[in-house]
């Protein structure tokens, strides 16, 4: 791959002037200095990716220069000259593009009609119809087949991704920022993203490849720059680089690659899947037949590309989403469709995907989320009553013992950072001895620190005999925690192999829908 | 049931239905772009009274038009300013709307209490059209020219919302302002624009109402009308074309509450547009996401910039 | 983070309850100050028209009274709204709520065989029932089909005034009042005790205040209350805690509409004697107790205290009628400019304005 990336590089002018260039950038928020004096540039013809944890500024520093935020201090210039970007739309004018890493996308519209908000020069009358042509050459010129006529939420992330990149194309970007672009796409889908995007060096673009993962940036860009939080660590040219020195100057120490995984024994099912069937918000089948098992004291993990049905399959085993067809049996009794509440009293603990729009309520104190789920159970309630005694005693264990950070028990969850609410939430759903949790993407978007915390509870979960189904994007996370590995792929399970012997490119082949031949 | 009965009914229905459906268009544009304005209520009362005042002053129907539009644009833009400037929460501001609305109309209102006006808007008989049996009479006879100007509307409505650049940047604003914002739309233009849209329409309905089709000032005349626009918004599924048929169906309800009072006692039939208005709702709520479109992606939402 | 000059403001995400309580009072000031034009326009003084306000309602016994007699309703709806738009259930239904319980207690006073000592409590009793009745329909229509609760508890509202006024002009007219729509008078029994002198109802007053108090504990203390805030603040953390919004929504609309409906019962039972016309019943306490809640930011506690305000701006109007010849519509103008002022607030107690320090100019 980083062979065939690298015959795609045109010289690389070192001396032409940068296309945009963010000067002593400083931007802080209540609490936070996001970003501190930081310079960076991008020239034409380079692919310039800016690598730090979540958290370290990127975003900050890229919405900056795309006029969402306006510095404190420091300036930005483009082509030499110095000016002041007050919104998206001077951006775009001075030719600056930006594929956010939630895409900003009308969902219901058209994929032209996405294309044709507000963009110059498109008739009044039928706009979408006068961009759809507009886009079709640009798609066949970049390699990035779409169809205009489509409504965007039938798209793939990967499609929905490629209608982003044209909409920049089409307002004229020079410089194009992709913030975390490989993180909703397969690994051959990435392959053709960084093929895009080796077309796009060659037209003269500058690109702004912003990403946490080492071995995608090494491989796609020209420069790197690392920062850690909000400040630069250091620019060094990726041909010299290597993943330990981009580890390091990312984390500021080394970086323990492993976690000790005890050997388990996996004793009987925890969890059994039977052939289910589950549809999605829109009403369209979303999983599609799957079967599978977890035992006590394993973990079993779900990889694959999100928008593939794990978020449905997970909702459904916690009683969140009907399920048409199957069945799912949890310890050997039947619990197909039962409620949430029933599944939670028989020791099933969910951490959702979406922490802070289900996982917690914002408003409530931490002593309060900390007994959701619980609330209408002795001791904290009895006859309706609630026994704030017992709720404080439980909430001042649950801090101390996993180190939540909150100034104190009554304070709202919504000031908690996330790291710490993620905290609130695995306090909470580990706390009665579950037989079964069910864990999506429980590290996503937090600090290192925060991250290795989560994974050693859940590896503790293990050795005290619950079953833990582990469902991440993050392939490296579910290679390293899980004993077995399921792949899905449009709402199917395409192979599941043993954690010892799985091969990344053998997953990866999977998550693009490959079956294995199951032996 | 007679024929004459029928073309009399569907007549009065007709003209019954006018403020519904100007009204009805006002807050598809509103809630189009993100805001819902529960104070149509408090805008068409003070369209009527704006419209009434100004007519008998004057003594020209237009200017009372006029006068009750450009109310309702000055009520609608309080309304933006406090929940798209502000971002105060949109139902509140716009029962407090309401309210302030129905007071204020009847404080200023008193001295005009019960007076006929002087020059109504006069009716009109579209030529030819009229002639043909039945339909003739019942459609284009005795109407005022806000009842096809309202048709008309609807029309140009529908094809500026799903046919053209501004349509696009109206209903991207309400699915998802940050990517309209994020594009270069400026969010708080549009969705002032709408709004005060929605109150010019909502003022026009209201000034009809003493203008035109009960020339008269009557302490809150509007009985409520403001509130069957609320629901016939989410019945029309936030389509134009859909409000006409839905404004003119409840215009009947309203016109036999009144033409059936020999039957029932007329306490009772006035309670019958509520009481459709409530089953209308309940019977979409039937079919599910399936039959009914959904509401705009960010109805009632505040955008504030760089908040997820 | 924004300056403004010689200012810093700051995002402040959960304001401390002096801030709430200052920017609130800051509200109401405001608003008086608005309505103070309101007057100017009319040709009447401001500072005579407050002067007379202040002598005639907190100045004399009778208007202390009155303040008192029109906090009642107030308070009744107020604590029951707090409950509901603590739940995110925007009731915007009490008026007709209230309308029910003064249905259903006249029902009881007039044409229901009881013993005289009961037939007080069964009207209370009957009331409650009648509005907990009409309350809970939008919160299944809601729960059930998805009907937007705003549209379908207002359009109650207008089902219930016209359903009284049926009863009053057809089955339940009273024979002995010729023309007018009335029922006839309430048997002694059906009719509560006043503190002498005065209007004031104190049975329906004790009730209320009660209410709130036990409202106040639902809230804090039980689990319906916890469930109640769960789902007001966040649907789908409800849904993923595996709380019934059927259970919830019902419970805190038998509540809320129950309590309206008391106040119901209050008016016909302590004040008219009789069932009459709608608008004579209720002056739009319903739709006055929407601001009280609010003002109170859902504390049934506070909403006693915002009532009595609510209270004293309808004595106001009343005086201003007899007094200053100012028609009584100046209250919705005032009720009306006070919840403008109150929302336009909230951006206040969420944003801190303060001096920049020195040197604080980059940070």
């Amino acid at each position: 791959m980083r062979a065939d990336a690298g015959t795609g590089r045109p010289d690389r002018r070192p001396d032409s002037p940068p296309l945009v260039r963010l000067e002593e950038v400083t931007k802080s928020f209540p609490g936070v200095v996001a970003n501190d004096r930081v310079t960076f540039d991008v020239r034409p013809g380079e692919v310039h990716a800016l690598l730090g944890e979540n958290g370290a500024g990127k975003t900050t520093l890229v919405n900056v220069l795309y006029g969402l935020y306006r510095p404190d201090s420091g300036f930005v210039l483009v082509r030499g000259r110095r000016v002041t970007i007050r919104s998206p739309r001077e951006a775009i004018a001075l030719g600056i593009g930006m594929v956010h890493q939630h895409f900003k996308l009308v969902l219901p519209h058209t994929v032209a009609e996405n294309a044709a908000l507000g963009l110059k020069g498109t008739p009044f009358w039928a706009p979408a119809r006068g961009v759809g042509r507009r886009l079709r050459e640009l798609s066949e010129r970049y390699g990035l087949p779409v169809d205009p006529d489509r409504r965007v939420w039938e798209l793939s992330a990967g499609e929905q991704q490629r209608v982003e990149i044209l909409k920049a194309l089409l307002r004229g970007a020079e410089v194009l920022i992709l913030d975390e672009p490989t993180s909703v796409l397969t690994p051959q889908e990435t392959g053709e993203l960084f093929k895009v995007l080796s077309r796009m060096r060659e037209e003269g673009h500058g690109v702004i490849f912003i990403s946490h993962k080492l071995t995608e940036v090494l491989e796609v860009a020209d420069r790197i720059t690392v920062m850690r939080r909000g400040r630069v660590v250091g620019t060094v040219a990726a041909a010299g680089a290597d993943k330990p020195m981009l580890a390091r100057m990312m984390v500021g120490r080394e970086v323990v690659f492993r976690l000790t995984k005890r050997a388990c024994t996996p004793g009987d099912a925890a969890l059994n899947v039977e052939g289910i069937h589950v549809r999605n918000d829109r009403g369209l089948p979303a999983v599609r037949g799957v079967s599978f098992s977890v035992c006590r004291g394993e973990i079993f993990g779900i990889a694959g590309v999100a928008g593939n049905g794990q978020r449905e399959l997970v909702e459904a085993l916690a009683g969140l989403r009907r399920i048409e067809r199957g069945r799912v049996c949890i310890l050997g009794d039947d619990v197909t469709n039962r409620s949430p509440r029933l599944l939670s009293d028989i020791g099933v603990a969910h951490v959702p995907e979406e922490r802070i729009r289900m996982g917690i309520v914002p408003g409530l104190s931490v002593e309060e989320n900390l007994i959701l789920k619980r609330h209408h159970r002795p001791p904290f309630c009895r006859a309706g009553l609630l026994h704030p005694a017992s709720v404080r005693r439980f909430a001042q264990t649950a801090i101390e013992e996993h180190g939540i950070v909150t100034s104190n028990p009554k304070t709202p969850a919504k000031l908690l950072s996330g790291g710490n609410i993620q905290k609130l939430i695995l306090a909470r759903e580990l706390s009665g001895q579950p037989a079964l949790v069910l864990a999506a993407h429980p590290t996503y978007g937090l600090d290192v620190g925060a991250t290795e915390q989560i994974r050693e509870l859940l590896l503790r979960q293990r050795e005290a005999g619950a079953g833990v189904l582990l469902v991440s994007e993050d392939l490296e996370e579910v290679m390293e925690l899980a004993d077995r590995i399921a792949v899905m792929f449009r709402g199917e399970i395409t192979g599941v192999v043993s954690a010892g012997e799985a091969k990344r490119e053998e997953i990866g082949m999977m998550m693009a829908g490959e079956e294995r031949v199951r032996g | 049931m007679d024929l004459g009965w029928l073309v009399s009914t569907v007549s009065r229905a007709l003209a019954f239905g006018v403020p519904l459906l100007w009204g009805t268009l006002g807050e598809i544009y509103a809630e189009r772009s993100g805001v819902v304005n529960l104070g149509v209520e408090g805008m068409m009362i003070l369209g009527a009274y704006a419209g009434f005042a100004v007519a008998q002053t004057l003594g020209h129907p237009g200017w009372g038009l006029l006068a009750a539009a450009a109310v309702g644009v000055v009520a609608a833009v309080w309304h933006a300013f406090l929940t798209v400037t502000l971002r105060a929460n949109q139902y509140v501001s716009g029962l407090a709307l309401t309210l302030f609305g129905l007071g204020l109309a009847g404080l200023l209102g008193r001295g005009w209490e019960g007076r006929p006006l002087r020059v109504p808007l006069g009716t009109i008989t579209v030529p030819s059209l009229a002639e043909i049996p039945v339909l003739g009479p019942m459609l284009f006879v005795d109407q005022t020219i806000l009842t096809y100007l309202g048709i008309l509307l609807a029309v140009v409505l529908w094809v500026v919302l799903f046919r053209t650049r501004w349509g696009i940047a109206i209903r991207s604003v309400g699915e998802s302002p940050a990517t309209a914002d994020s594009l270069g739309i400026n969010v708080t233009v549009v969705r002032y624009l709408c709004v005060a849209l929605g109150g010019l329409l909502a003022g026009v309905g209201g000034g009809y109402l003493s203008v035109a089709y009960r020339p008269s000032w009557t302490e809150g005349m509007t009985a409520g009308m403001g509130w069957i626009v609320i629901a016939l918004t989410i019945f029309a599924s936030w389509d134009p074309l859909q409000a006409i048929w839905g404004a003119f169906f409840f215009g009947a309800l309203y016109h036999l509450s009144f033409r059936l009072q020999a039957y029932v006692s007329p306490e009772l039939l006035k309670l019958m547009p509520y009481a459709f208005a409530i089953l209308v709702l309940a019977v979409s709520g039937f079919g599910g996401a399936r039959w009914r479109r959904r509401a705009p992606g960010s109805l009632g939402v505040p955008y504030v910039r760089g908040e997820r | 983070m924004k300056r403004i000059g010689p200012f810093i403001v700051e995002r402040r995400l959960a304001p401390p309850r002096h801030v709430v309580f200052g920017v609130s009072v800051l509200a109401v000031v405001v608003a008086l100050l608005l309505a103070a034009l309101v007057f100017w326009a009319y040709g009447v003084s401001p500072w005579r028209a407050y002067a007379e306000i202040g002598r005639g309602t907190l100045g004399t016994v009778d208007g202390l009274s009155d303040i008192v007699r029109r906090a009642i309703p107030l308070i009744l709806c107020g604590v029951g709204l707090t409950l509901a738009f603590r739940a995110q259930f925007w009731n915007i239904g009490a008026e007709g709520q209230l309308l029910a319980g003064a249905v259903a207690a006249s029902g009881v006073a007039l044409f229901v065989p009881v013993p005289d000592g009961l037939r007080l409590p069964l009207m209370f009793l009957a009331g409650f029932g009648a509005g907990a009745l009409w309350a809970v329909i939008p919160a299944l229509l809601r729960v059930k089909l998805q009907v937007n609760e705003v549209i379908s508890t207002l359009m109650m509202n207008y089902i219930m005034a016209y359903i009284v006024e049926w009863l009053v002009h057809g089955p339940w007219k009273g024979p002995t009042m010729r023309g007018f729509a009335y029922t006839d008078m309430f048997p002694t029994a059906a009719r509560l005790p006043l503190i002498a002198g005065t209007r004031v109802h104190w049975p329906t007053l004790g009730v209320g205040v009660v209410a709130a108090l036990v409202v106040g504990l639902i809230l804090s203390r039980t689990r319906l209350g916890y469930e109640v805030r769960v789902v007001g603040q966040s649907p789908d953390a409800a849904r993923y805690a595996g709380i019934s919004f059927t259970v919830v929504l019902s419970l805190a609309m038998v509540i809320s509409g129950g309590l309206a409906a008391l106040a119901g019962v209050g008016e016909v039972a302590g004040i008219h004697w009789r069932l009459r016309s709608p608008s004579h019943i209720s002056m739009g306490y319903g739709y006055t107790a929407i601001i009280v809640a609010w003002l109170a930011r859902g504390s049934p506690i506070a909403a006693i205290l915002t009532a009595l305000l609510f209270g004293l701006i309808f004595a106001a109007g009343d005086l201003m009628k007899t007094t200053l010849g100012l028609p009584f519509q100046i209250t919705g103008v005032f009720n009306g400019l006070i919840l403008f002022s109150l929302i336009s607030s909230d951006l206040l107690m969420y944003w801190r304005i303060r001096w920049r320090r020195r040197g604080e100019a980059w940070t």
